[in-house]
């Protein structure tokens, strides 16, 4: 988990998000699972990638918190859901979660989570990214990534990606991504779950 | 024992009514007439002013924060214009306690809160009156005008029971039965704001007491979108410009008439 996690392209125009998080959990050198689902579906429209800080969660927490956040989550914006009339918008959920990361950073025990946000909003017709990481820092981006991998997808996501692409040009630029973390990563994840979201709502795909 | 159900609030009659509830409601159809119209490019409110007389220091409508007299409509966040009829205490809380929710909710999520949800966040707190003993409710109906990306432009109504309903154009307060049917007879679906300006105004003078309109017995507000930023604009009118916008739609009766009432 804290060796390698991507994330990539976001199309405004185009109206879709691919969000790709690696399968592996990880305790110190050892891989302990890798089947790992990282990203959690918040809401119809809604998906949250977390991963924990590389290098801090030995030192700092059990990698399990992340999860423990996630969950924490992934509960109150269905909470909100439940108790009012329609879903959080993905710029009202980052909100409220860079608050959450922000409260528990000044706390006692803080969490040690990154994660990326991403979502389609029904209201705007629009989807949006957000970049969070566990200092309670918030930036909406056209696209983004989390952990060592990030070294070399954000290099190749500056050259190619492309707002206007197609989803299938968007997995492609994906896929070159994650073929460059398999080329020059030392300890390189071997599988990515990969899920898009639109109009339509969430979905899985297979590469 | 003729007071036998309606001296707590919370006390069922035989009938299954909540007496006080509906003494509060009836308070609110003797208080000044708040009326409502939906746009398809923004809403409309308008209300009759009570509290007046030449003696009366009117001084700081005049310049004062968002306009208006401070009576009867108030902004209760940048994309929610309120209306109150009723007790004018007991309004002046609710406005204060609907100005914390919205920016409650602005500080959680950042974002203006959806217009429903402010409703529901008021309506909670009108029903709590209806159940816990002891306590008056508040004897206010509120219209609430606003603008949210989930349903744009919206209008609700909500009374003291705690019950809110959304409408197309609505009105609360005295002789709120003759303007709802007028309302009625005249409302078309896809009205444009400068039409609803007219219809709320013409509505205004038949139904209100007296025979001249103009800005001493009248408040007035507009919810639109700001054309460049797409963001909701609201605009609550000082007493000059409902004076210009009255004379624009010659509603206005000669000078020397309003003086012979006056006198």
């Amino acid at each position: 988990m804290q060796y390698s996690f991507i994330e990539p392209p976001w199309r405004p125009r185009k109206g879709y998000l691919i969000m790709a998080a690696d399968t592996t959990a990880a305790r110190s050198i050892v891989k302990m699972k890798v089947d790992e689902d990282k990203i959690k579906t918040l809401s119809p429209h809604l998906l949250m990638a977390y991963s924990g800080e590389p290098g801090k969660s030995l030192s700092l927490k059990d990698p399990r918190d992340t999860v423990q956040f996630a969950e924490y989550v992934e509960r109150n914006i269905r909470l909100y859901q439940i108790r009012n009339l329609y879903p959080l918008r993905p710029a009202a959920a980052a909100s409220w979660i860079r608050r959450a990361l922000a409260d528990s950073i000044r706390s006692r025990k803080p969490y040690v989570v990154n994660l990326l946000l991403g979502g389609y909003d029904t209201a705007t017709h629009e989807p949006h990214l957000y970049w969070v990481d566990y200092l309670g820092t918030m930036t909406e981006v056209p696209f983004a990534a989390h952990g060592y991998g990030a070294y070399f997808a954000l290099s190749l996501l500056d050259r190619y990606h492309n707002p206007e692409a197609t989803l299938e040009e968007g997995l492609e630029t994906l896929k070159r991504c994650l073929d460059e973390v398999s080329k020059r990563l030392v300890v390189s994840p071997s599988k990515y779950k990969v899920k898009i979201v639109d109009k339509d709502g969430v979905r899985e795909i297979e590469l | 024992m003729a007071r036998r159900y309606d001296s707590r609030t919370t006390i069922f009659s035989p009938e299954g009514r909540l007496y006080q509830i509906e003494y509060a409601m009836e308070a609110i159809s003797h208080a000044g007439t708040v009326l409502g119209v939906l746009a398809k490019d923004g809403v409309v409110l308008a209300a009759e002013k009570k509290v007046t007389g030449k003696l009366l220091d009117l001084s700081s409508a005049k310049e004062g924060g968002y306009g208006g007299s401070g009576e009867k409509i108030y902004l209760l966040n940048s994309n929610v214009i309120g209306g109150v009829a009723g007790l004018t205490a007991d309004a002046n809380s609710l406005v204060n306690y609907a100005r914390t929710a919205a920016q409650r909710h602005l500080l959680a999520y950042n974002e203006d809160i959806p217009v429903e949800l402010l409703a529901q966040r008021l309506c909670d707190m009108k029903q709590g009156y209806t159940q816990f003993g002891g306590l008056r409710p508040f004897g206010v109906s509120l219209l609430y005008a606003g603008y949210d990306p989930h349903y744009q432009f919206q209008l609700y109504h909500s009374d003291p029971s705690g019950n809110y309903s959304g409408w197309k154009a609505t009105c609360i307060g005295a002789n709120n039965g003759t303007a709802q049917s007028l309302l009625k007879q005249e409302y078309k679906d896809d009205i444009s704001v400068k039409d609803a300006i007219g219809l709320v105004l013409r509505t205004m003078s038949k139904t209100m007491d007296s025979t001249t309109l103009s800005s001493e017995k009248l408040e007035f507000a507009v919810l639109t979108l700001d054309p460049e930023t797409k963001q909701p604009r609201a605009k609550i009118y000082r007493p000059a410009e409902i004076d210009a916008l009255l004379a624009s739609e010659g509603l206005t009766k000669k000078d020397d008439d309003a003086e012979m009432k006056t006198a």
